[in-house]
């Protein structure tokens, strides 16, 4: 889903041991982020994770205790919001509901120097870059709110900041204007080349729009990668529950003259490499994750690419382009769960079937026991 | 069903019969105000014209009414700021105990208004009236205002300073303009509890009364109860109109910010 990484310049925002305490509420702890120019970075993670206090950290918005928030080399300690090169695009996209679309986006250019058939035009051009050509006389309250989001991102490119930060900005969008708006993001940053931080809950949000991704937990960075890593080879249990559906399966990992070998319940033994520990080879218990799509389930006469598991068929649901199915290994607990693509011609395996399951060593995910 | 219509129609009448009956005898020829009804005549009110005390007593009246309401907003947007866009300790007590004199008798307030005053060796007049006004016009204009400061996503300041404003420009360009209505409703309505009242003008007007002090002491000539009737009905139609006129701009307000109606006064 991923449209291919850019490279990205050098650290516009270094962000160092950011802490910050609300009384008792320890909502930073200890951040350390370097952000390059030109990349479209998102903090993402569930709500109260300290993800929003972290972007209006950045934004001047909100004190922090102790550390260091860096933008091109500059520290930022008491440089207030409005003297900050970073122009933000609010959750409720805060359009003045009593200034027309055009006041709306020329607000920020008051006290620029430029005259003002400059400033209007400046605020006009912004306007068709956010495709709302044409709408600057309108009245701002009457605008739906996909409309108000363009504008919102059109009164804070007008200025030309070097870091656009975005709470939340599709959250209030339905799902349909969402898919097209982060399209829309995306294509929009590469044309303007300015670094775009962005705060979301939704992960295939994430994962669809990032160059990187940083995940967070309880005011804590848990991992910072871009999305396929991030998605393949996340650090722990929770990052990998938290993005995508991970399979999880009990295993004890054992090495043999230097390699690794993981015996997961149902499935057997399995050679595995380093690198499928993210946080390191955890020798003895252990947990082995996996994602849905990298098993398959064979049909008649189809052989395993790999290895080969007997299960049988629990649950099957049915979307159309594709099938969910949950099944359960011999001797595992918990069923695991299988998309598979459909195929024209070929039906779905009903509930209670024996079936088939390929697997691949390569695809699993290996955590230690308290990982 | 029925019944409670029934009782709903007479309780609107008891409500507003008596009001009705102001025009209805202040355009009657008759100086008894007495049913049948004798004849149609705009008489009571060229007689107004002609009652220079009343002149007198009116202008001191608008005065003390727009004063009252002025100084009852400018208190009324700091409160309602304290209350909506700051947090400290015993807050929520501290709006109470503002809010206090909604609910005081007018004439606790008046009487120790008048014995404070007078105990300071100071002498009424139209300044005391104006700080009595002012004191139980205050609770209303922050009970207006706080829901339009309250109404204000925060965000809007947020973003006007975020986009390089400073906090006072951003209070100016951004702030006062949504507030407005509240601010314009809050006025009218302060105006027009002080251009009506009359215990706290009664004890502290001094020489100079008010417009319905006046009209109190005019209760004593029968000849002139007519007059009275003229200028009631005058007092109930510009009440009414700047009600409406307050409650405009609060609705106008609240939908001009996209917001739902949480109801106001009307």
């Amino acid at each position: 889903m991923t449209i291919k990484k850019k490279p990205t310049g050098p650290a516009l925002i270094t962000l160092q041991n950011v802490e910050k305490h609300y009384g008792d509420y320890h909502a930073l702890r200890g951040i350390n982020l370097e952000i390059g120019t030109g990349e479209f970075f998102s903090l993402l993670g569930p709500s109260g994770c300290g993800k929003t206090t972290l972007l209006r950290t950045i934004a001047g918005f909100e004190d922090y205790d102790s550390g260091y928030v860096l933008i091109s080399g500059r520290d930022m300690r008491g440089v207030p919001a409005n003297k900050r090169p970073t122009n933000m695009v609010f959750q409720s996209y805060a359009i003045f509901p009593h200034l027309t679309v055009l006041q709306n986006v020329a607000f920020g250019l008051r006290k620029s120097p430029m005259s003002k058939a400059e400033k209007t035009k400046a605020a006009e051009d912004a306007l068709e870059m956010v495709g709302l050509k044409g709408y600057g006389h309108r009245a701002a309250h009457a605008l739906s709110g996909g409309q108000r989001q363009r504008v919102a991102l059109a009164r804070a490119l007008v200025l030309k900041p070097k870091v656009l930060l975005l709470d939340e900005p599709l959250s209030a969008l339905d799902r349909k204007m969402r898919e097209q708006m982060q399209v829309e993001l995306i294509k929009l940053q590469r044309e303007v080349g300015i670094t775009f931080i962005l705060v979301t809950h939704d992960q295939e949000e994430a994962l669809v729009m990032s160059d990187r991704i940083a995940v967070m937990f309880e005011g804590e960075i848990v991992q910072c990668d871009d999305p396929e890593v991030l998605y393949r080879r996340p650090k722990s249990k929770r990052v990998a529950d938290f993005i995508g559906v991970m399979n999880f399966l009990p295993a004890t990992v054992s090495e043999e003259n230097g390699t690794y070998i993981a015996s997961v319940a149902g499935l057997g033994e399995a050679e595995i490499t380093e690198g499928q520990c993210p946080a390191g080879v955890p020798l003895g218990e252990a947990t082995v994750g996996f994602r849905p799509e990298t098993l398959t389930i064979l049909y008649e006469g189809q052989t395993a690419t790999h290895r080969e598991a007997p299960a049988k068929v629990e649950e099957v649901v049915y979307y159309g382009d594709m099938t969910y199915y949950d099944v359960r290994f011999e001797g595992v607990e918990k069923p695991v769960r299988i998309s598979m693509r459909n195929i024209f011609g070929r039906d779905v395996l009903d509930v209670g079937a024996s079936a088939r399951v390929s697997w691949s060593p390569g695809a699993l995910v290996v955590f230690g026991a308290d990982q | 069903m029925k019944s409670l219509k029934t009782y709903a129609i007479l309780y609107l009448i008891f409500l507003y019969a008596p009001i009705f009956l102001l025009p209805l005898f202040a355009f009657n020829s008759s100086t008894v105000i007495a049913f049948p009804l004798t004849s149609f005549t705009t008489e009571w009110f060229t007689t107004l014209l002609t009652l220079t005390e009343m002149h007198g007593a009116l202008l001191n009246s608008l005065k003390i009414a727009l004063t009252s309401a002025v100084l009852a907003t400018i208190l009324g947007i700091f409160a309602a700021m304290a209350a909506t866009r700051y947090t400290f300790p015993g807050q929520k007590g501290i709006m109470g105990f503002i809010m206090l004199p909604l609910v005081l008798p007018e004439i606790i307030v008046a009487v120790s208004l008048l014995i404070v005053i007078l105990r300071m060796g100071f002498n009424t007049g139209a300044w005391s009236v104006i700080a009595g006004h002012t004191l139980i016009c205050t609770p209303f204009a922050i009970a207006i205002l706080q829901s339009a400061f309250a109404s204000l996503d925060p965000s809007l300041e947020e973003a006007a300073y975020d986009l390089g404003e400073t906090p006072a420009s951003t209070f100016r360009l951004v702030t006062l303009p949504l507030v407005m209505p509240g601010i314009i409703s809050a006025l009218l309505i302060s105006f027009t509890i002080s251009m009506d009242e009359f215990i706290i003008a009664f004890f502290l007007t001094g020489a100079e009364p008010t417009l319905p002090v006046y009209l109190f002491s005019m209760m004593r000539f029968p000849k002139l109860l007519p007059a009275v009737m003229a200028l009631g009905t005058i007092l109930v139609v510009l009440s009414v109109l700047l009600i409406v006129i307050a409650e405009f701009f609060r609705r106008r307000g609240a939908k001009r910010a996209g917001l739902k109606d949480t109801g106001g006064f009307l």
